[in-house]
């Protein structure tokens, strides 16, 4: 009883604030609704016992992700952008995307989970978590993990390139 | 015990939502934003099946999708602030020209 009501409440949080992210005109509202968005599925996620996800949810998106995205709100004029029109003009074109996507997820979901031939839980064989997610992390992705971590480091010269100030171009005289 | 199909509900709403956002908004941070939540929805599925099958590789997966995430917003956001600083707009309607 006690864990649906907090899969219902997380649910509700998670979901409500997501329909807030996409109606709200203001970029920074925007983001405050995606942080709590995503501390609603980490609650989740601690819920389904992935402690680890959990922690990384929290310390990576919303200590990271998230705060670069206020940090460039911040940086951006905004005040150009609250004053254009918010929504796009193929307004039809989006419509026939969004419901050709919503039927597909109602078609799969009617199914059943008995269609997707799930066995029932298996609850145990997932526990110490993290324990065991970096026992698989170091084991049997060892290559996958070094190659994100190259990324990441790509990533980060990237943007420290972009983001730099052009130099005006010195004058031959 | 709630039923894995609640999850992958809770998943699928997410999504769409994301969808929603990205195709029906203006404003290049916002469309980053749905970016963002899609992840999170494919991420709540992947942790589902994960605790549905006992399999640990999911969880794995996300992790890889969380660090992916990050490295797509340092790049995205370096571009987006870019694109504000040389064109003082974030329409991406007015955004049609990869030069800059």
């Amino acid at each position: 009883m006690v864990e649906q009501f907090t899969f219902y409440f997380f649910a509700a949080l998670a979901v409500i604030s997501a329909v807030l992210v996409v109606t709200v005109r203001n970029a920074v509202y925007s983001a405050v609704f995606l942080i709590t968005t995503l501390l609603a599925t980490a609650g989740i996620f601690l819920q389904l016992r992935a402690e680890f996800l959990f922690v990384v949810q929290i310390i990576l998106y919303v200590g990271g992700i998230m705060v670069l995205f206020v940090f460039v709100v911040m940086l951006v004029d905004l005040d150009v952008a609250l004053r254009q029109v918010q929504f796009n003009r193929q307004k039809w074109v989006a419509l026939l995307v969004v419901l050709a996507v919503a039927g597909q997820l109602v078609f799969a979901l009617a199914l059943g989970s008995e269609a997707l031939g799930l066995p029932a839980a298996a609850p145990e064989s997932l526990e110490p978590n993290t324990e065991s997610v970096g026992l698989r992390l170091f084991e049997s992705y060892m290559l996958p993990f070094e190659i994100a971590s190259i990324l990441l480091l790509v990533a980060m010269i990237g943007a420290v390139l972009l983001g730099k100030r052009q130099k005006p171009p010195r004058s031959e005289a | 015990m709630v039923s894995p199909s609640y999850y992958l509900t809770l998943s699928a709403i997410l999504f769409g939502l994301g969808v929603i956002g990205f195709l029906f908004k203006r404003n290049i941070i916002t469309l980053f934003m749905s970016i963002e939540l899609m992840l999170n929805a494919v991420n709540l599925a992947f942790v589902t099946f994960s605790r549905q099958w006992g399999e640990l590789s999911g969880q794995v997966y996300v992790f890889f999708v969380i660090i992916v995430a990050a490295a797509e917003a340092a790049v995205g956001l370096a571009i987006i602030l870019l694109l504000a600083r040389n064109r003082q707009t974030l329409n991406v309607e007015r955004i049609n020209l990869l030069k800059l």
